[in-house]
């Protein structure tokens, strides 16, 4: 029985079993929808993927070597073209136009500009809104424009990809999307899968066929497929191919990677297909110099296609408030001009009418008047709603660059609101290199630790140069060959594994089940222990300096229940030895009473534990002949019984696996990245929770989680049953309680005052959050609910009442576990790490961010906020859904903790400011207005044309909401109100010193507008707190620019070019020229920035915030680092007083029994090691020679 | 490895890109913003007392002439039959009115700065482009044709309402009239004399044929090119009164400048004793309740009259003053919390 198939069966009756991937899949949901004619509505789960629509299968038929057949129009098959492009040629412009006026004030302008055209209406000319309009338009359209070219260029070199595709009985090079379902194709060692294909030979023995699939789930060990027996006896040379004509007929196209099922039908019989026969889209060929398979999948059908998802446009939270912001604006501005227009209305009916001197022979009444009036202040104060907001959110947007690749550029200040990160672990906080990093074998010496320079291997010439080791003294002792005990740790290394070899251009290439034992192996090669050569039951090494070949008598499979793995060997004097490696827990419990060196070994270990190294512990035992023999007879029962054979296996392994005696221990570091610790502890600071979600093993994870520092000693570490518990005694509380339903129960799960931990791993997250409740435990219960509604009596604590209860228990969960200060999800499959990411996005409404380098970091990256793609070993997949794409881990720290928080903090003082001055601007107007009979007069309506975007480059102002908003508002009310109140009662009643009147509309509109231009330009000072050449720049230029324009546009030289543009002839010089004009400026500035600097300085010395500190003692900081800097080279792991905790953490997956009991693959080749199927993995070239 | 991608996705690592330029980085610290706010405080203070003081030199006579009350030298104009009707302000000089004086009128409730009103001028007729005065600017209407459809020069709202009071001023020594002299030249603002509003050409010779085919303002009494037939540089757009009121007011209570007193015996100012003041009323502004005033004025350095800006800077610099003195005792009392940090 398969791993899988036991673990179906467990199912949800027991507990869910820690070492298995979860398929969280929508299998429950698919199938009984055609099993039960249940009531979908009521049925349905708060899951916001859509599914294949259930179809009777087999809905999709596949004709080998016929496209005529493939292409019948029933099957909608595609071609193997793929489009993730959004435009072309022709659609680009009406297709980008739709999207832009979907965003409301695009829309809200092209209104505006239609109401400008109305001549009735009209306060503004036309044009000042459209050249703003067009180019706000234009500058996205750019933006998209280079945005899908981009898509294009890469949609075209992956359909323009090559593969050989059978036409006309011969292999033609065809481009990848031309390849259409039901063509037969070659493909050779290390292409890339161009569909999803039935595998039907290969040049292995029995059509093997090794897959790697990191872009698919992000594993990077190779699995591995197989043809159906027929094909691969039947389909290996061209012609044979030529003429295969079988019907495949499977399901429908579906998004599930781990499901499929199909029948071949070929010359009137059928053959049963599932995945193991499948080559997915995606997927790379290794090892295998060539195959033939089945286009089954084309294009857009592909399971990897289908997972993709839709890319959804991420919006920042700042872009949403500010769409808030700029809605609220908008009802401000409809009321105000509602206001403004029932004054106008008013004050028309009392004064205007009467008015001879302003009668226009229109002949509207009052309130027509007042109604037209209301769009022509629409359209004056239409600078209070923020188009340019727009596009210098977008230049500020693009003017920032970050150490790290922007794919997107519109969610830099998101940044700098993380909350939650979600992080995957291998390739991302891991290298996935593992390096041999220690042993202790336990001489007399005792513990092995590194000490001095590298080791020099150049004697040994089977030596990867890579290896790296620095004990010499250990070296000395394996050459001199003094010390039995180093000899016997090497050899048990060379011999004791599942490593096949390969023999490449005088180069041996090992293909280990885990990077753990290729590089347990790689040791042992460079320490003179040569694993040379494998057949089916001999073992050949080289000792040092000569070949030996060992027979292997039994291979005692790994697995994770056992922890260990053995091998029996005969030497070649006749002696039998096991050779046994294992997590230290279950070598200790087996060793020999009188094994020696139990207590330096111990202590080795400890120590390796503390530095988070995986370690392993060696042992041996010899057997006598008799005793093999009468052990050998009780295997070869076990291993041909029929039932529970795993389980009487590993009875008789157990028996074998006794009385060892211990030789030492291995240490492997999963090799961090640079700088993870570092970047996790200051991420932590910055209190930012970071929750890892991997598909490795719960040990690999907690073990990652210790190196990381992720998890540290004084944390209490609660596991799914603890979880459990917990949530379910919550659950009961809240059933009992019957007001319970509506109150959200406060008090905190765990109570200790430790920090807390939580390890999960993706069985019980489903078995937690009641995903997967399965069909059955479902349906039982719509029945039972069907059958008595009101019937409350006492309810299995496991299963939901019903939906209000399961998402109930999921914000608990949540809320549980941001209680803790690491999160560890483990065995979760790409599917829950996404919806992990979302239970927290609805729960904690929180802004998260997701990294990860694997495709099967896809979903996650994209649920996120925000997502970030390490561009590591594991492809590009997820770089290319990402927001941000990097190389390390590390890098993060610098994204977030500095370019994300200036990005938000500018992106929030300029919002501020940029509303501030809205408000002033346009608010001038308002006040105007109450003095000019409502009659909607700018006061500068030239310069406004001008200036909006003068003063954008540079701005920085504070952080940003609601809240502020409203401050930002009643700043610009106050401002507005001064600049146009001090003014005006200056210029009451008063005239120039020439005795002309200065009161005048032009001279009033310079001196409002100057006081403006340098009220909020000063504001713009205040608010900058980091001055470079730059910002000066902007500031004493947008002022300078100010009055050159000014004074330019009331020159006498434009007036005459264009007398009815440029009607200010003289007033900037006339104006300004007046002494008592500039003392109105400055007083108007004056009153309008000393508040401003009062209370800021007010609310710095009473409430100071970190950052105002920071700032102060900016001197002070700076030399504390430096001295810290000095400092640095401490230790950074204290030995001793951490709790003993196993090092245990190999990532070793369970052995593919199906395979050992099928035999077929086994029998010809010279013994491939029984755990191929999930585990191969090809060492990457650069750890071997 | 590794290294390969991160080399080619490396920003340029300039200064700029990597926001490492130089900088100052200003903090609003105590010991800047109190001795600024003090010293801001105490300017603010020593131009307002300048200011203040200045303005209480400045001598301001505000006669209302509407006549609303009855009793009042204007009333019977105010009455709709009565045609070129003049009368009498008196009003008397206890000391003297240091000049140069400024005498102003002044209109209230009276919008000038109406959006439709005062876009309602055709510049191209104002810059003397005759080709304008066959077809006004629509801007101008209803001002812009009359009922024959004959164009009006200058068209438009603003010119077609042009104040038409005028004034001649007498002081009265010993019961006889002694006419005060009236300047009128250099009334208006120096660039729209000389840059934004022109003349037409002269069309053989006669100013006049260069409007014909036009018809003037319906509430004209005469056509733009008799508006001084004394002074040909006084005429037609350049005129001196038409420039001063084409340039709007800004609120709807307002001054403009009607002649200057600079001249023989009165260059020094107007002295003590009795005027009067008469009054050609021809402007209605009773229908919109609007006021109709004479003002006389001498000015300073800092313009005319006014105690708001002085006011202003006195209470603006006392708080500066007072706030300052706040943030030192707040500062004083929060900095050692500060320090700790």
């Amino acid at each position: 029985m398969s791993a899988r198939a036991r673990a179906a069966s467990q199912g949800s009756l027991e507990e869910p079993d820690d070492e298995v991937v979860p398929y969280s899949d929508d299998e429950t949901d698919d199938e009984l929808q055609s099993e039960d004619d249940l009531d979908r509505s009521e049925d349905q789960l708060p899951e916001p993927e859509t599914r294949p629509p259930p179809a009777a299968e087999p809905g999709w038929s596949v004709r080998a070597n016929d496209r005529e057949y493939c292409n019948q129009p029933q099957f909608k098959k595609k071609s193997n073209a793929i489009k993730t492009y959004k435009y072309n040629f022709f659609t680009f412009l009406p297709l980008n136009l739709y999207e832009q006026f979907k965003r409301a004030a695009n829309l809200y302008f092209l209104c505006l500009l239609i109401l400008q055209i109305i001549p009735q209406i009209s306060t503004l000319p036309w044009y000042t809104t459209l050249v703003p309009l067009v180019l706000v338009l234009g500058i996205t359209a750019i933006k998209d424009l280079v945005d899908d070219l981009a898509r294009h260029r890469m949609d075209k070199e992956i359909n323009n990809r090559k593969c050989d595709v059978l036409q006309n009985g011969r292999f033609v090079e065809t481009r990848w999307m031309h390849l259409q379902v039901g063509d037969v194709v070659r493909l050779k060692k290390n292409d890339f899968i161009p569909a999803d294909i039935l595998l039907l030979s290969s040049s292995n023995p029995n059509s093997l066929c090794y897959v790697e699939t990191a872009e698919l789930d992000g594993e990077t060990n190779l699995k591995f497929k197989m043809g159906l027996k027929v094909t691969d006896e039947r389909l290996q040379e061209e012609n044979q191919l030529a003429q295969f004509n079988a019907l495949v007929m499977c399901e429908e196209p579906n998004n599930r990677l781990d499901k499929f099922v199909g029948t071949m039908i070929w010359d009137a019989q059928s053959y049963a297909l599932d995945l193991d026969n499948m080559l997915l889209r995606g997927c790379k060929i290794r090892n295998t110099d060539e195959c033939h398979g089945l286009v089954i999948f084309a294009g857009n059908d592909t399971k990897i296609m289908r997972n993709g998802g839709k890319t959804r446009f991420k919006r920042t939270l700042i872009d949403k408030l500010m769409n808030y912001m700029v809605y609220t604006i908008f009802v401000l501005l409809v009321l105000i001009c509602a206001g403004l227009a029932i004054g106008h209305t008013y004050w028309y009916e009392s004064i205007g009418s009467k008015a001879w001197y302003l009668y226009d022979g229109l002949g509207y009444t009052s309130s027509y008047r007042g109604f037209l009036s209301f769009w022509g202040y629409i359209i004056i104060l239409n600078t209070m709603v923020p188009i340019s907001l727009y596009v210098s959110v977008e230049v500020i947007r693009l003017g920032q660059n970050t150490p790290a690749k922007a794919r997107t550029t519109t969610l830099n200040e998101q940044l700098g609101q993380i909350e939650y990160i979600f992080s995957d672990k291998t390739g991302t906080l891991t290298q996935n290199i593992m390096a041999f990093k220690k042993c202790d074998p336990t001489s007399a010496d005792g513990v092995v630790l590194d000490r001095g320079k590298n080791v020099d291997f150049s004697w040994n010439k089977y030596a990867d140069k890579k290896f790296q080791f620095e004990d010499n003294f250990l070296i000395s002792s394996i050459r001199s060959k003094k010390d039995p005990q180093i000899l016997e740790f090497f050899k048990l290394l060379s011999l004791c594994h599942t490593v096949m070899v390969e023999q490449k251009e005088d180069e041996l290439v090992y293909q280990a089940a885990s990077p753990d034992e290729g590089a347990l192996v790689t040791a042992a090669r460079n320490f003179g222990f040569v694993f040379l050569s494998r057949t089916q039951d001999t073992i050949t090494i080289m000792e040092m300096d000569h070949e030996e070949t060992y027979e292997v008598l039994a291979l005692l499979d790994f697995n994770s229940d056992r922890k260990r793995m053995s091998v029996i060997l005969r030497f070649p004097d006749g002696k039998i030895r096991l050779y046994c490696k294992g997590a230290d827990t279950v070598i200790y419990q087996r060793l020999d009473p009188n094994s020696r060196n139990k207590e330096t070994t111990q202590e080795a270990l400890d120590i390796f534990a503390n530095e988070t190294l995986r370690t392993l512990c060696l042992c041996y035992k010899d057997i006598s002949q008799g005793e093999y023999e009468a052990w050998s007879q009780k295997h070869q029962e076990a291993s041909v019984s029929m039932v529970n054979r795993e389980e009487a296996l590993d009875v008789v392994y157990e028996e074998i696996e006794q009385n060892l005696l211990l030789i030492g221990a291995t240490a492997i570091e999963d090799k961090l990245q640079d700088g993870v610790p570092e970047t996790i502890a200051k991420l932590a600071k910055a209190d930012i929770k970071i929750w890892v979600l991997t598909g490795d093993k719960k040990e690999t994870a907690e073990n990652i989680g210790y190196s990381c520092q992720l998890l540290t000693d004084d944390m209490k570490i609660h596991y799914g049953e603890d979880v459990n518990v917990q949530l379910r005694n919550r659950q009961t509380q809240r059933r009992n309680d019957p007001q319970g339903r509506s109150k959200k129960l406060k008090e905190k799960f765990f109570t200790e005052t430790s920090k807390n931990a939580l390890i999960i791993t993706g069985g019980w997250l489903n078995e937690i959050l009641y995903e997967k409740k399965k069909k059955r435990r479902r349906l039982r219960l719509k029945k039972l609910r069907k059958r008595h509604t009101n019937s409350t009596s006492a309810p299995d604590s496991s299963q939901p009442v019903d939906d209000w209860e399961k998402e109930k228990r999921q914000e608990d969960f949540v809320d549980m576990a941001c209680e803790c200060s690491a999160v560890i999800c483990c065995r979760v499959t790409p599917k829950q790490k996404a919806n992990v990411v979302s239970l927290v996005k609805r729960y904690k409404k929180a802004v998260t961010l997701s990294i990860g380098d694997g495709a099967n970091d896809v979903n996650m990256i994209k649920t996120a906020d925000i997502g970030v793609g390490i561009s590591g070993q594991e492809g590009m997949q997820a770089v290319m859904s990402s927001d941000y794409a990097f190389a390390q881990f590390r890098y993060l720290e610098r994204l977030l903790l500095v370019h994300g928080r200036w990005s938000y903090i500018r992106m929030c003082k300029f919002l501020r400011y940029f509303f501030y001055k809205n408000f002033a601007f346009t608010l001038v107007h308002f006040w105007f207005s109450f003095f000019n009979g409502f009659s909607s007069q700018d006061v500068n309506d030239k310069l406004s044309l001008r200036f909006p975007k003068l003063y954008l480059p540079g701005q920085q102002g504070t952080l940003f909401n609601y809240k502020n908003f409203f401050i930002s508002l009643f700043h610009g009310i106050f401002t507005s109100l001064m600049i146009f109140f001090i003014p005006y009662g200056a210029f009451l009643q008063t005239m120039g010193q020439d005795g002309e009147a200065p009161s005048d509309y032009q001279s009033f509109a310079v001196v409002a507008a100057s006081s403006l231009i340098i009220t909020v330009n000063l504001q713009i000072s205040l608010n900058t707190s980091y001055w470079t050449f730059v910002n000066c720049f902007a500031v004493l230029g947008s002022i300078a620019i100010y009055f050159g324009i000014m004074f330019d546009i009331h020159s006498a030289g434009i007036h005459v070019i264009f007398p009815t543009t440029f009607t200010f002839t003289g007033a900037a010089s006339n104006a300004l020229r007046q002494p008592y004009l500039w003392l109105t400026i400055i007083l108007t500035v004056g009153i309008c920035l000393l508040p401003v600097i009062c209370i800021q300085f007010l609310y710095q010395t009473i409430w100071p915030s970190v950052g105002d500190k920071v700032q102060r003692n900016r001197k002070k900081y700076e030399l504390e680092d430096d001295e810290e800097e000095r400092k640095k080279k401490k230790p950074a792991f204290q030995r001793g007083g951490r709790s003993r905790r196993s090092a245990y953490a190999f990532s070793h997956s369970r052995g593919y029994a199906d395979l050992i009991a099928s035999g077929r693959s086994i029998r010809q080749r010279p013994r491939v090691r029984p755990e191929l199927r999930e585990s191969i993995r090809e060492v990457p070239q650069a750890e071997n020679i | 490895m590794k290294n390969e991608g991160e080399g080619s996705e490396r920003p340029d690592n300039t200064a700029f890109t990597q926001q490492r330029l130089p900088a100052w980085q200003p903090i609003l610290s105590a010991g800047i913003v109190i001795p600024g706010f003090l010293i801001i405080g105490l300017a603010f203070i020593g131009i307002g007392i300048g200011l203040f003081l200045t303005s209480q030199t400045i001598q301001v006579l505000e006669m209302d002439y509407t006549g609303v009350e009855k009793d009042s030298p204007c009333f019977r104009c105010t009455i709709q039959s009565s045609q070129n009707c003049t009368c009498d302000v008196t009003f008397s000089l206890s000391t003297l009115f240091t000049g140069p004086v400024f005498f102003y009128y002044g209109l209230s409730n009276y919008f000038q700065n109406f959006r439709k009103y005062g876009v309602s001028k055709d510049y191209y007729q104002l810059t003397g482009d005759t080709k304008y005065f066959k077809s006004p600017q629509d801007v101008c209407a209803p001002y812009a044709y009359d009922s024959k459809s004959n164009p009006i020069v200058p068209c438009g709202a603003i010119a077609n309402s042009m104040f038409n009071d005028t004034f001649e001023l007498y002081q009265i020594i010993n019961g006889t009239k002694k006419q005060v002299p009236l300047d009128g030249k250099g009334i208006s603002w120096w660039t729209d004399y000389n840059i934004k509003y022109r003349n037409p050409s002269p069309v053989n010779g006669s100013f006049a044929n260069a409007f014909e085919g036009t018809v003037k303002p319906i509430n004209w009494p005469k056509a733009a090119y008799e508006l001084d037939l004394t002074d040909p540089y006084n005429n037609g757009f350049l005129n001196q009164d038409f420039l001063v009121w084409m340039r709007r007011s800004a609120l709807p209570q307002f001054r403009k400048l009607y002649r200057r007193i600079t001249e023989g015996d009165y260059s020094a100012g107007l002295p003590a004793g009795n005027y009067s003041l008469t009054v050609h009323y021809n402007y209605p502004v009773l229908s919109f309740d609007g006021r109709k005033k004479v003002v006389f004025s001498n000015v300073s350095w800092m313009g005319g009259k006014n105690d708001f800006l002085g006011i202003a800077y006195l209470v603006v610099g006392s708080l500066c003053v007072v706030m300052s003195v706040v943030m030192l005792i707040v500062y004083a009392k929060f900095k050692f919390s500060d320090d700790d940090a």
